[in-house]
């Protein structure tokens, strides 16, 4: 206690709103903490898992298909004049941070509410909505953030997909996982069961992994579905991978798709906090 | 406002249009063990969330250390500690692990935490499992796991939600002897529960709720001699025989109540009712002469038993 009373007498000092600012970052560094001691336990696996699966896809695909494609000239200039491996690559970063990100918020929200009720105990500690939300957002960025590097970590290993951009696409990977994680967290944090997860899975994340601009060029697709595509994060999130991982990078595009992303971040947020706040005070 | 930690005044709740609690008034003394009373759907656990901050009033006043739970919430629950109806360990992480994390939430530090952890480990006889996974504990156990960790920041009160609801026998009174200690050491505890030998055993003061509503309130013992007679005869006749059995004894004791497995004589003197009983022959199959308890209190006042 004595540290509590210190804390609130210490930031009297500051305005309120700062005060607050300050609380809710403290807050969710706990809730951060929390959850690095429960994926303490399993990182392992996961990070292998992050590790291996894109060299599957680097030797299938690059090998198989590239060898088809990279026959034909017309192909690899539909591809910017690259291998098709060197193409494919920088994809994977984002598919993979979307794939975790979204796995990240369905079910472990779920047990939050329902089968174990952790945020019902954070939230009778000192503890808000808010706060547990911040706490979960930088958490689902930072296990973004891992597989994605996990993912560049694989891709160094082939000349045809090492490439020095991947340090600035690991960020952009991260960024795309937390667009999907808040907005499926703010749904999750709304079931009762959790039913409507493989569904999920199903019909938004595989669809958008085969036709999210990550195996071949948007263009390939009929205009209806390439609309739909631009609106869901991933292709945003590719596009800034592989224009890093191939020096294409141009400041005007990646601003807006950057923007993009946030937007389905900020978005994503304030409706967790909602849908938190609505499941925890009731 | 006194030296109260909690005082409400006309609180209410409502969902949607259904009211759960209905305008209730109570003060809880500080250093007293405070109980709610009541069967299901009493509005126990509503109060008990409103209290814990988690629960916003749909009217009336709460105050809580002098405080208003919507503008004050987080200064609040850093000196509560809440023990929910529902068990909510993190069943991810070890014993001792749920503790040091539940005191990081409270600001402590981690060595400090865990000096805090082992210690309170100790207190609810747990310092064996420290290192076991909490899903192979007994549901006892995770009950006195929820305990140590609502104690992990100091609390001044403590909120007992059914802390014992669903435990065999003895692992109840290991859980009452903690919670006696508990209140020995200045701690304010209020609890809910459905059984009164578990009001009559730790609360100095209860009140009993019934559709959202108080009912009454008092000492156990006031109560019992406010509301019920001093001895109770309890009847057994054979099937379908009680409501039957009820005319011929019309008048002995003080009163009389018909239930459909036995029928209650409420007297002050329980053997003479009960040979009067037998003299206008009566034969049941069995009888009790008892002591009054909160159950009679309880049926006196609602109609209905705590416990169904
Ligand atoms: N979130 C909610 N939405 C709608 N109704 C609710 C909600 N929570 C409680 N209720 C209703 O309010 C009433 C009081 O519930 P409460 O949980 O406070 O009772 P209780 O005395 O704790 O009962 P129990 O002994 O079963 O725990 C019940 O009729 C319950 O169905
Ligand atoms: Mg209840």
């Amino acid at each position: 206690m004595p540290s509590t009373i210190d804390r609130i007498s210490a930031s009297t000092s500051r305005t309120p709103s700062r005060r607050a600012i300050g609380r809710t970052w403290h807050h969710a560094l706990h809730v951060v903490e929390w959850q690095l001691m429960a994926f303490r336990a399993v990182w392992r696996s996961s990070v292998l898992t992050s590790f291996v699966q894109p060299l599957m896809y680097v030797a299938g695909m690059g090998l198989g298909v590239g060898a088809l494609v990279n026959r034909n000239a017309s192909s690899t200039s539909a591809l910017g004049g690259v291998r098709y491996v060197t193409y494919l690559a920088p994809g994977l970063l984002a598919t993979t941070a979307m794939m975790v990100a979204s796995m990240e918020c369905m079910w472990p929200v779920l047990a939050g509410f329902k089968w174990q009720r952790t945020f019902h105990a954070m939230v009778a500690s000192p503890l808000e909505p808010a706060d547990i939300v911040l706490g979960e957002a930088i958490y689902v960025g930072l296990r973004s953030l891992l597989s994605a590097a996990a993912v560049a970590v694989a891709l160094t290993i082939f000349p045809a997909t090492r490439s020095s951009g991947l340090l600035l696409a690991v960020p952009f990977a991260g960024l795309c996982g937390l667009a999907f994680g808040m907005p499926i967290a703010a749904y999750a944090a709304t079931r009762e069961r959790d039913s409507a997860f493989p569904a999920m899975q199903r019909f938004v994340i595989t669809p958008l992994f085969l036709f999210g601009g990550a195996f071949y060029p948007l263009k390939q697709l009929p205009v209806a579905a390439q609309a739909l595509a631009k609106f869901a994060p991933l292709w945003h999130g590719v596009e800034l991978c592989r224009a890093a991982t191939l020096h294409r990078l141009q400041i005007g595009t990646a601003a807006v798709h950057v923007a993009y992303l946030l937007m389905w971040i900020a978005v994503g947020l304030v409706a967790t906090v909602h849908s938190f706040r609505k499941k925890l005070l009731i | 406002m006194g030296d109260q930690p909690i005082v409400a005044r006309g609180l209410t709740k409502l969902f949607g249009d259904f009211t759960a609690v209905d305008g209730i008034d109570f003060q809880i003394e500080r250093g007293e063990a405070f109980g709610f009373l009541g069967p299901n759907g009493a509005g126990k656990s509503s109060t008990m969330r409103m209290i814990g901050c988690v629960s916003p009033r749909t009217s009336g006043d709460l105050s809580i250390f002098g405080l208003d739970p919507s503008n004050d919430a987080a200064a609040i629950k850093a000196r509560l500690g809440v023990v929910a109806q529902q068990d909510n360990l993190d069943e991810q992480l070890t014993v001792v692990e749920n503790l040091v994390i539940y005191g990081r939430y409270f600001d402590l530090s981690r060595a400090e935490a865990k000096r805090r952890a082992a210690e309170l480990l100790e207190f609810v006889q747990l310092t064996e499992r420290s290192k076991s996974q909490v899903e192979t504990l007994s549901g006892g156990m995770k009950r006195r796991l929820t305990i140590a960790r609502s104690l992990i920041n100091q609390p001044e009160v403590v909120l007992l939600d059914e802390p014992t609801t669903g435990l065999d026998p003895q692992a109840r009174h290991i859980l009452w002897d903690r919670l006696y200690r508990l209140k020995q050491q200045g701690v304010t505890l209020v609890l809910t529960t459905h059984y009164m030998d578990e009001a009559e055993q730790l609360c100095d003061r209860l009140v009993v709720m019934d559709g959202g509503r108080i009912v009454a309130e008092g000492s156990p013992r006031s109560l019992i001699d406010d509301h019920s007679s001093k001895d109770v005869v309890e009847l057994r006749f054979e099937a379908d025989q009680n409501e039957a059995s009820a005319p011929a004894l019309h008048g002995i004791g003080e009163r009389m109540e018909v239930l459909p497995d036995r029928l209650l004589i409420y007297a002050s003197d329980g053997e003479a009712a009960l040979q009067e009983a037998h003299a206008r022959g009566a034969r049941p199959q069995s009888a009790l002469v008892r002591r009054s308890t909160l159950e009679d209190v309880f049926l006196r006042l609602t109609g209905r038993n705590l416990v169904d």
